[in-house]
């Protein structure tokens, strides 16, 4: 079902990123929370940013949209969105796509409806901010998509507040709001983490429908590796800041390459693993603190391959094949040997 | 030990031995909106619940939000009085007795290692605590047993003044391990241990918990709503939905050859990282469960893809079928070819 | 198991958890360092050590005795003023008291009353608050009943009656001024603590066996305790006022006892002849409670952060 691209490898990008760095004034020094972090997606194209906590993948996100915090700098040689450059924006052009060419769903559908107004009037207020138009053609619209996405009784629904859905159909509402103007991008943070595993795969199913429908491009966040594997046409391994490794889903996932994508793909469960017969690997250590000077590759702390070089050399991307690269000074035939066993 | 009277003497046996935990026929009633004058409206988070535990095995209870998982767990950590039914560890009945009695003997890993652990206080006063409470040892030997315990789970005994803002969710689980541990407790009840924790750090938590098991012949009961997790670590899995457990079982044959079509939809949705398998398409419909209106019949039928025209009518009885437990209609009829 | 595998062991599961090189500065020591680049709290705290100082040492300090009247220096001019002379730095009152003086022992007056009032007043509503946030149901109806019964009072009326009906002592004023204000410790405390009470670390307390006393003298209160403090801090603010406005009124303490709103009330006789008589006492009153309310808000920025996350 992968396999088969949703998207055309010659269209232009929607969004095109390329070194984007975001430092952050702390009181220890200079935080380098994203570094360096280049990527393109294009109309119906799925790119996952995946990574732990602290990997920077959120604000990357966050970036994008320019919703850092006050005390954090964005630079970046290039953020094309649909042919505008993002970073020169004023604040006003830039609300002015939020929401209504760049979608964004965030983990907690909760708090990211506000709990004192009814949903119909939710979604009605961002499409009359961007689209204009009247009210009656507003309800109109919720109506209708709410129907697409499923929702069994659209009128009745719109007239309820947030605490009166459960956790899936919050999410949907999230998904209906964003789909009330008509978005080119959507930017998914964790949108599923929260919900039971059975509602995972509707809500993930919904949106994999509606991206085919409407030729958007989604980039998804998230931790959960098995989603990413799932749902990505590319992904982007994110650690302490920089991607270590990117490449379509498959190659990602049949060769992982970089010693933190194999350890983290040796950390979660296969079916068929038990912990009285095969032992789940592990990753020790922690993150390194991003504050100040980095200097050499960001993982040897914690990496069973490290050696002198990998603290002071410039490890930078390099191709594993086409399309395939990782950041790590050693060639890839030299993790082959701890390859994991798996049927 | 024996010095608890005997009020319950039903207690199981198995090989001559009690179980480790036996739970029978717990019911946990709660009245919404009940107020001076109204009854309020009754809500079954726990319904006529069953489960069985051998010495040094691991049960897993998997179920969905709402399905009365932590209600059970309060139930079986003694927090709060059941409606009806019995706990027995080892034998020993544990209805009537006070929390600080179970407190000694079930002991509690919680989900989040941020909530869990009190900010304003050390970690050696946090695994000392129990101790405290409990008046065991001279303030020497309960030292000594805290430093025991830190290093039987992996904390550096120089963190023993710490506090918890300074610590990482996975070194705070092993804090959280080591307190529940510092009792010397028979069974820990772990709600979703590894769920609020990194990928790379849940493996480390629950390495550690095998370990743990393996060295101490501990008995968990381990919450779960990630199905990969509960395949790895657990002998037993009971699957519950809206209070009760509609499929129980050895975890090779629950997870292997699901019965029950809840079963076998959580199954589905089981996302293994194989780019080469799409989105699975899982059958159910999206009719919240509503515990306080159950549906009348087999509580799944709504939403099941088998449902007949009997789920809605009659609710299904416990049948045992190749070993395991289920509550389905399909598997009443005597010529009843199981469909899987 | 054998001692040395058993060790053996432990070591090689510290050493798959050996994140241990980054050891974060410990909560207190974030603590200090905020507080140290905290403006606001320093100068707060600064002021009012000043005013405890001579507080304490108003005995010392004080140039006359405050109740000393010298009739023939009978509302003397400050040092700035025509008349004004170095002996009487701050002038002399209607009877010729030393204003300086009297400040002083007012200044003793005022943190006193405030003080202890602030401290019954937080005994009484965080227990309040604390047993309807902690046990919730009927002694949780009972706590708010009896919180929206004390919003309804009328402060200010109640305490001018019962200081009329029992007159004006001092330990009458600190009893009636913390009876009187402890509904925000109380309605701060119950909101925090039913937040807590649901958090895992009193459920793991409660399943270690704790009893409710325990869990809530040593895992709720130490929570509390910074929002305590800044509610004391607003709290002995709020009382600085009412007991000056009182003892204006003539309902507060009575003369000669130095009372900075006892001067005001003496002075207003003479506003418009000698206006220091009022502004001195007023400008004491105004720097610190400013103060106090400066210290509070510091040590809310300053504790606040700490312990999430």
């Amino acid at each position: 079902m992968s396999g088969a691209h949703h998207y055309n490898p010659d269209d232009p990008p929607v969004l095109e990123v390329e070194d984007l760095s975001v430092d952050i004034k702390v009181p220890a020094g200079t935080l380098h929370a994203v570094n360096k972090v280049s990527f393109s997606v294009r109309p119906g194209e799925t790119l996952s940013l995946v990574g732990e906590s602290g990997c920077g993948k959120s604000i990357t996100s966050l970036a994008i949209m320019r919703l850092l915090p006050k005390a954090a700098r964005l630079s970046a040689s290039k953020i094309i969105f649909d042919g505008q450059d993002l970073a020169a924006l004023s604040e006003k052009q830039m609300a002015r796509l939020r929401g209504n060419r760049i979608g964004m769903i965030f983990q907690d559908p909760m708090t990211s409806l506000n709990p004192v107004y009814r949903i119909g009037d939710q979604l009605e207020e961002i499409y009359l901010r961007h689209k204009g138009g009247g009210r009656r053609e507003a309800r109109e619209r919720a109506e209708y998509l709410l129907e697409k996405i499923g929702i069994i009784n659209p009128t009745q629904r719109l007239t309820q507040f947030p605490h009166q859905l459960s956790g899936g159909l919050r999410q949907r509402m999230m998904i209906a709001m964003m789909l009330m103007c008509d978005p080119k991008l959507i930017i998914a943070d964790e949108p599923t983490t929260a919900l039971d595993v059975t509602v995972q795969v509707q809500i993930l199913q919904l949106l994999r429908s509606l991206q085919e429908e409407f030729r958007m491009a989604l980039i998804l966040i998230t931790h959960n590796l098995g989603v990413v594997a799932r749902m990505a046409d590319h992904v982007a391994v994110m650690y302490a800041g920089q991607v270590v490794e990117k490449g379509s889903s498959a190659d990602v996932f049949r060769h992982p390459t970089h010693p933190y994508t194999r350890g983290l793909l040796e950390c979660i469960p296969h079916p068929g693993q038990s912990a009285t017969r095969n032992k789940l690997g592990s990753i020790p250590g922690i993150v390194p603190s991003l504050v100040g000077r980095i200097d050499g590759c960001t993982f040897r702390n914690r990496c069973n391959y490290a050696f002198g070089d990998c603290a002071t050399a410039q490890v930078g991307l390099r191709d594993v094949e086409d399309g395939h690269s990782y950041r790590c000074l050693l060639p890839p035939e030299t993790f082959a040997a701890g390859k994991l066993e798996k049927a | 030990m024996q010095s608890e009277e005997d009020k319950y003497p039903q207690a199981q046996q198995v090989d001559g031995k009690p179980l480790a935990l036996d739970i029978q026929h717990l019911t946990q009633v709660f009245h919404i909106g009940k107020t001076w004058l109204n009854e309020g409206k009754p809500l079954r988070a726990v319904d006529d619940v069953s489960l069985q535990v051998r010495n040094g095995e691991v049960l897993a209870i998997v179920g969905e939000s709402g399905c009365g998982k932590t209600t059970l767990s309060r139930l079986m950590l003694g927090l709060q009085k059941p409606e009806s039914g019995a706990i027995y560890v080892n034998g020993q009945a544990l209805v009537d007795v006070d929390r600080k009695a179970f407190a000694r003997r079930v002991q509690p890993v919680f989900q989040d290692p941020y909530s869990s652990l009190n900010p304003r206080r050390t970690i050696g006063e946090i695994i000392m605590d129990p101790l405290l409470i409990h008046d065991i040892g001279t303030l020497e030997e309960q030292r000594q047993r805290v430093e025991e315990t830190m290093a039987k789970v992996g904390l550096p005994h120089r963190m023993i003044n710490s506090y918890p803002s300074q610590m990482s969710g996975g070194q705070r689980q092993r804090v959280a391990i080591a307190r529940a541990l510092v009792m010397k407790p028979e069974v820990l009840i772990c709600d979703e241990p590894t769920s609020a924790l990194d990928v790379s750090v849940q493996a480390q938590i629950l390495n550690l918990l095998q370990e743990l098991r393996n060295e101490l012949n501990l008995t968990y009961i381990f919450i779960s709503h990630d199905l990969s997790v509960v395949e790895y670590m657990a002998d037993y899995v009971a699957v519950m939905y809206l209070g009760r457990f509609v499929e129980v079982g050895p975890a090779r044959d629950v997870l292997e050859r699901p019965k029950h079509p809840y079963t076998q939809a959580l199954l589905g949705s089981v996302l293994t990282p194989d780019p080469e398998l799409g989105l699975p398409d899982i059958d159910l419909g999206r009719g919240f469960p509503d515990p306080l209106n159950p549906p009348p019949g087999c509580r799944f039928h709504p939403r099941c893809p088998k449902a007949m025209a009997v789920c809605s009518q009659k609710e299904p009885e416990k049948l045992t079928v190749d070993g395991t437990e289920v509550e389905c209609h399909l598997y009443a009829k005597e010529d009843a070819d199981i469909p899987v | 198991m054998t001692d040395a595998t058993q060790t053996a062991a432990d070591a090689k599961r510290r050493d798959s958890a050996s994140d241990f090189d980054t050891l974060a500065p410990s909560p207190r020591e974030l603590m200090r360092r905020r507080a140290c680049s905290h403006w606001g709290l320093i100068i707060g705290l600064s002021i009012i050590a000043i005013f405890l100082l001579v507080a304490i040492f108003a005995g010392v300090l004080a140039p006359h005795d405050p109740y000393a009247q010298t009739l023939s220096h009978r509302l003397a001019d400050p040092v700035w003023g025509p008349k004004g002379s170095w002996n009487h730095i701050l002038g002399t009152d209607a009877l010729g008291r030393d204003v300086l003086s009297r400040l002083m022992y007012g200044a003793r007056l005022s943190l006193y009353i405030s003080f202890t009032a602030a401290l019954i007043a937080a005994v009484i509503g965080v227990s309040l608050g604390i047993a309807g946030g902690y046990f919730g149901g009927k002694i949780d109806s009972l706590v708010v009943y009896i919180i929206n019964v004390k919003l309804a009072l009328p402060v200010f009326l109640v305490a001018l009656s019962i200081a009329a009906i029992t007159g004006g002592t001092v330990t009458v004023m600190i009893l009636l001024l913390g009876f009187l204000t402890w509904d925000r410790y109380a309605i701060v405390t119950r909101s925090l603590t039913q937040q807590m009470r649901d958090q895992d670390f009193i459920m793991s307390s409660l399943a270690a066996g704790s009893s409710h006393m325990r869990i809530i003298f040593r895992d709720i209160l130490p929570n509390l305790m910074n929002h305590i403090i800044v509610i004391v801090s607003l709290d002995m603010a709020v009382i600085i006022l009412i007991e000056a406005a009182l003892s204006f009124l003539g309902l507060g303490i009575r003369p000669p006892t130095p009372s900075w709103g006892l001067m005001i009330s003496e002075a207003r006789a003479m506003m418009f002849f000698k206006p220091h008589l009022i502004m001195v006492p007023g400008i004491a009153i105004f720097i610190l409670v400013m103060a106090i309310n400066m210290a509070g808000d510091g040590i809310r920025d300053v504790t606040a952060p700490e312990g999430r996350g």
